[in-house]
């Protein structure tokens, strides 16, 4: 049982969130080509090691979350919101939203 | 062997008589005991038949590592096979059985396979029957392997389990703690005592049902004093003590499953207790003190009853109070036996103890003292003479090449220890290779990154006291990494007896072929082993698959160091260069029900109802299952069956009004100043422009361009959505709406949130539905057409002043509005709706009827949209916009997704208009009705409307392809072939004029 430290709940079972995927893809604009978007969405690294994934906190807060998990020995290095602005705010402690 | 109680000693209460069954034999036992103790003392030494050969079996051991007595425990639909004996607490009217024998394990019959054992040996199952002489020439089809099959499968076993469903309950449970310490021997308590008393909350499982491991069977006051002084330091210091409770497993992030058994020594337990309860236990560190097993060494028939482990006949003495021999001897390669043979000896029984090693230190002796114990160096036994007993065993001497036959020595009992084999398992089960210690002549576990820490003889540590001193090292260690501030102390080393250990794995003399075991309980012989090293299996895993070596329900706790020595022995090598099998969870064995706990039945999976479920129920709803909710399917009357109710319920919505729960439709708010540009982005067709006030259909592709989902979403204001789902994708929507807004999107000012269980609704459908929402409303005016056209929304209230929000769209194809109330006021809206439908004839309608209506109409659910589909292929091209870019815009355009040939909806109907055909039927063209066809039927229904029975589906190229030509829905396994047609989707009111009037 992985146990991933939500920033809005604290750690919780991983049974609580779902995957999403690999969090370094960064999605081509609505309008970009058909080449762009199978790139995006059909050609994955399968990493051995450490990776940034998306997770969603399902059975909790619903936030989605980056998490650079070890595909190897699933440790955990970093679990931080998905939205740059509340990660920001976690990391200043400032008001955000 | 004679066994017999004596009248003192041990840890049973003789004031506490209980009575057992076994193999229909009354017997008598006492609090304290095993079934195993119980048995012996009783004098019953055949307790079970071996797996291959049915050979006779006893107690071998007092653990979870028993391989002999493997018996089963309790009557009818509560049996459970494959139980130890030596494990099984006893309890006063206790049934028990053998198993794997008939008529019984004291004479079965199928002990005649033992003359055909050449057959049985190693990789029997594939050589025997699948192409080697006699059978190479008649047993090419599986139908004869499948006859041998069912011979072999009814010979070779175990246990059986009942048939019938199990009638106990099962319990999960979740817990957290600092730090979880496994196992209560001498390391075990010490370790939970002094983290806890340095504030750590911990909790301390044990597997037994008392709590002091070997310590139990010490027979020493001064031990048994130390241990009553820690376990009550336990309860005083707060430890959470778990007896009856393994942990099987070590998983990820110090989570251990632990298996607690609740009544399993229980002659009736309460009706609320469960029979177990399987616990998900996350701890910060944990501590593996599950000590360590005796294993023997393989020789002429060393799995005869009357032959065990050493530790285990000072367990019966000590513990139990049996003596299970009366002429003992006792074969050991290591110190640890010679205790054992001088507690036997001082019980009263003769006792000669045989010692591989040629020279011993004087400390053992002086441990010999003055006992009459029998010593001899340099000589073990090689064979056990007997069957159902043994009456001898053959001694060989060590020479200069091995082992030479040397004499015979009478004895009724045989204890062998063959040195000990740490419990790695736990470490292994975390990935932890377990490394060979030479001098210890055993696996060690070496440290791990792991909050994991391993103490006392699981560390390959065996004196007593060094085990004391290895639990307040390893507590030491927890409590300054918690942070707590303590003089770290070192561990002891491995070892700790006076005289090394020699190996021994095997003994045999030249000239005598005999049968010795490496793994009674799978049959493996040493044999076997080295018959598959010359048919090439050098590596462990082929040896231990090709075996089966270590793969019964002792996992090879035992055979398997035996086993590898005895490759490696074969192989020329060392033991590390051979290598070491992988343990995997569970260290014993855990029921299935235990794992399934309270999830089974109506409990499977979650159930969702409406808020109009009683309702429904009253009105005569036979409900079904969409996803996790109850839905009605249909409201029958008076001799109705589903059809005739589902007929009558579409005619009725379509004459006049019928009313339909809703109420499980996806429903999310969606909110802030820039959700109309999220909408208009997530869905193919505009939502730029959508008035306030107004609802749109709207269609959603998956990135990848397929169809994702399909619904309305009303704006009730700027800057203020009310979007409606499937039933079937609510959830995913959700998820997938989350992603974009927190992830891609993240400039855009939206909030979403689900409101699916916030709302309430009814479709209210048909001519009528009109002029029932009017009698229904404060203000009849607002329903007017001028004011409330097709795909208007109002908010406003029903009679006694009930919220509400309508919205006039329509899955039926009729005038039709969908209608929701805050959750708390479905009732009282079906209560308004409801008599004013039924004054004018309406109906409550279900799904099959919604079915109906909507396969008329063409309108596409879950059935056809399954994935697969894409917007064009699904007939809704139109829907998806040219002028602007949205979630899948670019990929549904991929070439693929474009052929003209793709499957493409189309309506379907049969040639000879009395027919009728099911869904799942594939569409071939009449003269070629063969292989995966050119399509396939989605849903079908009879049509009261066209007076036909009518379907959906998909086929290549779409109606223009197929219109006029002869085709066939091809069931070869229900209907057979139907004559059928396509026809367009749209098989009802095409233009649309009845929902718009």
């Amino acid at each position: 049982m992985i146990r991933i430290n939500c920033p809005f709940c604290g750690e919780r079972d991983h049974s609580e969130f779902s995957y999403g995927g690999d969090a370094s893809i960064e999605y081509p604009a609505l309008d970009a080509s058909a080449e762009a978007w199978h790139d995006a969405i059909f050609l994955r690294e399968n990493i051995r090691g450490m990776q940034a994934e998306t997770w969603h906190h399902a059975n909790g807060c619903r936030m989605w979350l980056i998490v650079e998990r070890d595909t190897m020995t699933h440790e955990i290095k970093s679990v931080k919101p998905a939205h740059d602005g509340w990660a920001k705010a976690f990391k200043t402690g400032e008001d955000w939203a | 062997m004679t066994a017999k109680r004596l009248p003192n000693g041990g840890r049973i209460d003789r004031d506490q008589s209980l009575e057992f069954t076994w193999d229909g034999i009354h017997l008598k036992g006492y609090a304290g005991d095993s079934l195993a103790s119980a048995l012996i003392a009783n004098n019953q030494m055949v307790l079970g038949r071996s797996f291959k050969y049915h050979r006779p079996r006893g107690v071998m051991s007092a653990g979870v590592e028993e391989s002999g007595a493997m018996i089963t425990v309790g009557n009818g639909a509560k049996r459970e096979p494959n139980a130890k004996a030596t494990t099984q607490e006893l309890y006063d009217g206790l049934v028990a059985k053998g198993q794997n024998a008939w008529p019984n394990v004291r004479f079965d019959m199928g002990a005649v396979n033992s003359l055909f054992s050449r057959f049985f040996a190693a990789g029997f199952y594939y050589k025997t029957f699948m192409g080697l002489p006699p059978f190479e020439s008649f047993s090419k089809g599986t139908g004869l392997w499948m006859q041998y099959e069912r011979i072999i499968r009814k010979a070779a076993g175990m246990g059986e389990a009942s048939r019938e469903p199990d009638p106990d309950s099962y319990d999960h449970a979740h817990g957290f703690c600092d730090v979880l310490v496994v196992g209560s021997g001498p390391a075990g308590l010490q370790a939970a005592l002094n983290a806890a008393k340095a504030g750590l909350d911990v909790w301390l499982v044990e597997q037994d049902w008392e709590l002091g491991g070997d310590l139990l069977a010490s027979g020493d006051p001064a031990l048994e004093q130390k241990r009553l002084d820690l376990v009550a330091g336990l309860q005083q210091a707060g430890v959470r003590v778990m007896t009856r409770t393994t942990a099987f497993g070590l998983y990820d992030y110090g989570t251990a499953g632990l298996l607690e058994r609740v009544t399993d020594h229980m002659s009736s337990p309460a009706d609320y207790l469960p029979r177990q309860r399987f616990w998900t236990l996350r701890a910060k560190h944990t501590i593996v003190a599950a000590g360590a097993l005796e294993r023997g060494f393989a020789f002429g028939n060393n799995d005869r009853p009357g032959i065990m482990n050493a530790s285990a006949g000072r367990v019966y003495l000590n513990r139990y109070g049996v003596l299970a021999g009366q002429n003992i001897v006792v074969a050991t390669n290591n110190d640890s036996a010679y205790g054992t043979a001088v507690a036997l000896a001082n019980a009263g029984a003769q006792v000669s103890l045989f010692d591989a090693r040629t020279a011993i230190g004087g400390d053992l002796m002086r441990i010999v003292g003055g006992a009459r114990v029998h010593v001899h160096t340099g000589t073990v036994p090689f064979n056990a003479n007997g069957r159902k007993g043994i009456g001898s065993i053959e001694i060989a001497e060590s020479a200069a090449s091995g082992w030479t036959a040397q004499g015979r020595h009478s004895c009724d009992l045989l204890l062998v220890s063959g040195g000990w084999s740490p419990v790695v398992h736990l470490m292994s089960h975390r990935g932890v290779r377990p490394e060979w210690n030479a001098e210890q002549a055993c696996f060690i576990a070496p440290a791990t990154d792991e909050p994991i820490h391993v103490a006392g003889s699981a560390a390959g540590i065996w004196n007593t006291d060094a085990c004391f001193e290895s639990g307040i090292a390893v507590a030491s260690q927890v409590i300054a990494a918690m942070g707590g501030n303590v003089t770290i102390s070192s561990q002891p080393l491995a070892g700790g007896w006076s005289s090394p250990i020699e190996p021994v794995y095997e003994i045999k003399v030249p000239n005598r072929e005999l049968k010795s075991f490496v793994d009674p309980q799978h049959d493996v012989t040493a044999s076997d082993v080295r018959l598959a090293h010359r048919e090439g299996f050098v590596s462990v895993e082929h040896l231990k698959r090709y075996t089966t070596l270590g793969m019964a329900t002792d996992g090879g706790k035992v055979g398997n160091v035996i086993g590898l020595a005895l490759m490696a022995e074969a192989l020329g090598r060392d033991i590390p260069e051979v290598g070491t099998t992988t343990f995997r969870p569970p260290y014993t064995p855990v029921s299935i029900g235990a794992l399934t706990g309270r999830n089974l039945d109506e409990h499977f999976r979650p159930l969702r109802r409406t808020p109009m479920h009683d309702w429904n129920l009253a009105q005569g709803g036979r409900m079904q299952m969409a996803g996790l909710w109850h839905r009605p399917w249909y409201f029958a009357r008076a001799r109705e069956g589903i059809t005739e109710a589902y007929i009558r319920e579409t005619d009725t919505v379509r004459k006049t009004v019928g009313l339909c729960d809703v109420t499980s439709l996806g429903k999310i708010a969606i909110q802030g100043p820039d959700a109309t540009e999220f909408l208009n982005q997530v869905y193919t067709n505009p939502f730029a422009k959508l008035p306030i006030g107004k609802a749109r259909y709207g269609i959603m592709l998956r990135d990848d361009g397929i169809v994702f989902d399909d619904g309305t979403t009303w704006r009730l204001s700027e800057t203020d959505y009310f979007m409606t789902t499937t039933t079937a994708h609510a959830g995913p929507v959700m998820v997938f709406l989350e992603e974009l807004l927190q992830t891609r999107w993240q400039h855009l000012r939206v909030t979403l949130t689900s409101v699916s269980e916030q709302w309430a609704g009814s479709a209210v459908a048909g001519p009528k539905s009109r002029a029932v929402l009017e009698a229904c409303v404060e203000d009849p005016a607002v329903m007017d057409n001028a004011v409330f056209p097709f795909m208007g929304v109002i908010e406003t209230t029903f009679k006694g002043g009930i919220p509400c929000r309508i919205a006039r769209i329509s899955f039926s194809g009729e005038m039709a509005y969908e209608a929701y109330v805050p959750s708390d006021y479905g009732n009282a809206m079906m209560e308004l709706l409801w008599p004013a439908a039924q004054a004018y004839d309406g109906c409550l309608y279900g799904l099959e009827a919604l079915g109906a209506l909507r396969i008329e109409k063409g309108h596409v659910t879950g059935a056809e949209l399954d994935g697969r589909v894409s917007i064009d292929d699904a007939g809704l091209g139109k829907m998806a916009s040219e002028t602007k870019s949205f979630i899948g815009s670019a990929m549904r355009n991929r070439p693929e997704l474009l052929r003209e040939d793709r499957p493409r909806l189309v309506g379907i109907k049969p040639v000879n208009q009395s027919e009728t055909f099911n869904a799942g039927a594939i569409l071939c063209p009449a003269d070629d009705v063969s292989g995966l066809g050119e399509g396939w039927i989605t849903a079908v229904t009879h049509s009261p409307a066209l007076g036909h029975w009518i379907g959906l589906g998909f086929i290549a190229g779409g109606y223009e392809a197929w219109e006029g030509k002869p085709l066939v829905a091809a069931d070869p396994v229900r209907k057979g072939n139907i004559n059928v047609e396509v026809i367009s989707p749209h098989m009802v009111d095409p233009g649309g004029e009845r929902m718009h009037g």
